[in-house]
């Protein structure tokens, strides 16, 4: 580099940068967090079925869905999105509380298979309303069509 | 080895390989899963194997980044370190939590694990690449911070250079962005949003810090070429860093919830990360070239190149490749973010792990500068293996996620994600392949330690 350009100029562009960047970072973040209530579904949060969200939510980590699957895009690439699947199972609970509980318990030969958790029925319920919750989030119109 | 507290490095660099060759073998289980899809089902699910695989990669990096700092921050300050005993404790506490924390995965269903832990007091478990027990996450904190009190203290009482300075500035924030793993809200967007704090914040910010001054440390050591050049470059190389990636973040904010300016934010700025990258690769051949010395460790500079070529091509190139909103959108959360995955972290923290234990190995092991010839070409064979299979993993990957793309998400008639998946199989199947020649790589490098050593070793041809 050009004798011109120094040390010192090159750590200040990387303090100052830095920070500045940082700062619009947190800026950002702030403006977010104001728009938020307006598109994360918290209604469903605080609305009657809130604690059964809730309990969905700990079900779904509880047993680490996100090793197979993806939910609005994000996870594991092994077994299908689940941020729409309340809608591609045609806005049905039931079927994906129907589809939980018919896993074999010893898998399929030769193929994935989802494992069956003896899930029961308050759990199933749970899960489902989580399922429901999360497809109601306003995701910009991600994913591109109902296969996720 | 200039001080003897150096040497508690050893310790970290060799658990460091043990867990690397789990995580490999982790990586081979799940390949076949993806094609053989009840191959070890029930006993070890996929997302089973697949949290050994990415968490073992974790604590290795991050045993071998405190490896790396305990080597090169008394050299830098001309001191010896602080507390060589509370390195060689906090390591031994590391090593058994990972190692219980990996047995746990196995042994027991995760929910079980949940419960044995009381994840319920503190719910932080079941989210990706942070599923590990609340206890242990809170044991990684104040092994953390002890670290950061040994090198801190260290670097207090020596010689202030740029190369210690950025390394502990990359690693408090690493610690730091590791809090907001402690963050577990119900609300799913929040969860994500500030999930991304750790986990981008980390391979796209901080540890790139991290990654540049273990670089420049490398360099000023085997090229010779004056600190102050060196030291000038990485300044500028982190400030592009931090100035594209923290903005960068906004990538990840496109789908999850989040305002749709996040999609101008973060195409632009995370456009712009390959830059750093670009200017690394410029920097490592550039000091090369202009050596003053031949260093007889030729295995550590090719490690040292290699990081250099292959972050820019992993994290860079295979980055941008799916970095714009309007291709992200029917790319996110594909092969294609495997495909990336997989070169983005072999190429920047794998490689630069694997640059500094190939440096300091050697003189942590009492030889003066370098392994015998024998040793260094075994060594020089296992990086092209490895290298070359993983650029193979990352072509079969990006294939197989071009084709589900278009398949799942833009065809005519798109298809259900298994029907898709079926079609794609040829190209898990080599994607497979090339994992077991990385395997056969990964046995050479660890062969690579035994061979020869009773041998001279090797000296510069001047």
């Amino acid at each position: 580099m050009a004798e011109a350009f120094t040390k010192s100029m090159a750590r200040n562009i990387f303090y100052g940068g830095s920070a500045f960047f940082f700062l619009l970072f947190l800026a950002l973040t702030f403006d977010t967090m104001g728009q938020l209530p307006n598109r994360d579904n918290r209604a469903a949060l605080e609305g009657e079925l809130g604690p059964v969200i809730a309990q969905g939510k700990a079900l779904w980590e509880n047993n680490d869905c996100i090793g197979c699957h993806t939910l609005l895009g994000e996870g594991a690439y092994f077994a299908p999105e689940l941020g729409n699947v309340y809608k591609r199972f045609g806005n049905s609970t039931d079927a994906i509380k129907g589809f939980i509980l018919s896993r074999p318990k010893d898998g399929i030969p030769g193929r994935r298979s989802m494992p069956q958790f003896n899930f029961n029925d308050e759990e199933l319920t749970a899960i489902a309303e989580f399922l429901k919750y999360v497809s109601e989030i306003n995701t910009a119109g991600w994913p591109p069509n109902i296969q996720g | 080895m200039k001080y003897q507290s150096q040497s508690v490095a050893k310790l970290y660099f060799i658990a460091a390989i043990a867990l690397f060759a789990a995580q490999i073998l982790f990586g081979l289980i799940m390949g076949l899963q993806y094609v053989v899809g009840d191959f070890l089902f029930p006993e070890i699910p996929f997302n089973v194997a697949r949290m050994v695989h990415t968490n073992t990669l974790i604590v290795w990096m991050l045993m071998a980044f405190m490896g790396a700092a305990y080597y090169l921050i008394p050299e830098e300050a001309e001191t010896e370190l602080f507390a060589p005993w509370l390195a060689t404790l906090m390591f031994w506490i590391f090593l058994v939590a990972a190692g219980l924390t990996v047995a746990g995965y196995l042994l027991v269903p995760y929910a079980t694990l949940a419960e044995l832990t009381m994840n319920e007091l503190w719910p932080t478990m079941g989210r990706e690449f942070l599923e590990q027990p609340t206890i242990t996450k809170l044991g990684i904190v104040i092994v953390a911070l002890a670290f950061l009190f040994n090198i801190g203290m260290t670097i207090l009482k020596g010689r202030k250079t740029v190369v210690n300075l950025v390394m502990l500035l990359g690693l408090v924030g690493l610690a730091v962005f590791f809090l907001f793993a402690f963050y577990n809200p119900t609300n799913l967007v929040m969860d994500k949003f500030f999930w991304w704090w750790t986990v981008h914040l980390w391979v796209e910010g901080v540890w790139e810090l991290i990654l540049g001054a273990i670089l420049a440390f490398v360099l000023i050591k085997t090229t010779g070429v004056d600190r102050e050049v060196i030291e000038k470059w990485l300044y500028i190389i982190i400030a592009m860093t931090l100035i594209t990636g923290i903005i960068g973040t906004g990538h990840h904010f496109f789908w999850i919830g989040t305002p749709e300016y996040w999609q101008w934010w973060g195409s632009i700025f995370s456009a712009m990360e390959p830059i750093p990258f670009f200017m690394m690769t410029v920097f490592a051949f550039n000091m090369v070239n202009k050596r003053r010395r031949e260093h007889p460790n030729k295995v550590a500079i090719l490690w040292a190149l290699g990081t250099a070529v292959m972050a820019f091509l992993g994290a860079g190139v295979w980055g941008f490749l799916h970095t714009l909103s309007p291709v992200n959108y029917y790319t996110h959360g594909t092969q294609i973010t495997a495909a990336h995955g997989h070169m983005a972290f072999y190429g920047a923290y794998v490689m630069i792990n694997l640059t500094i234990i190939s440096y300091a190995m050697p003189l942590l092991r009492g030889r003066n500068a370098a392994n015998p010839p024998k040793s260094q070409i075994m060594e020089m064979w296992s990086f092209w293996l490895m290298t070359v299979s993983m650029v193979f993993i990352t072509l079969f990957l990006t294939g197989a996620g071009i084709l589900q793309s278009y398949l799942q998400r833009m065809g005519e008639n798109p298809q259900s994600f298994m029907a898709v998946q079926d079609q794609i199989a040829l190209f898990y199947w080599l994607r497979e392949i090339a994992g077991v020649v990385f395997l056969i790589g990964l046995v050479l490098y660890i062969a690579s330690f035994f061979v020869g050593q009773s041998d001279p070793e090797a000296v510069a041809a001047d």
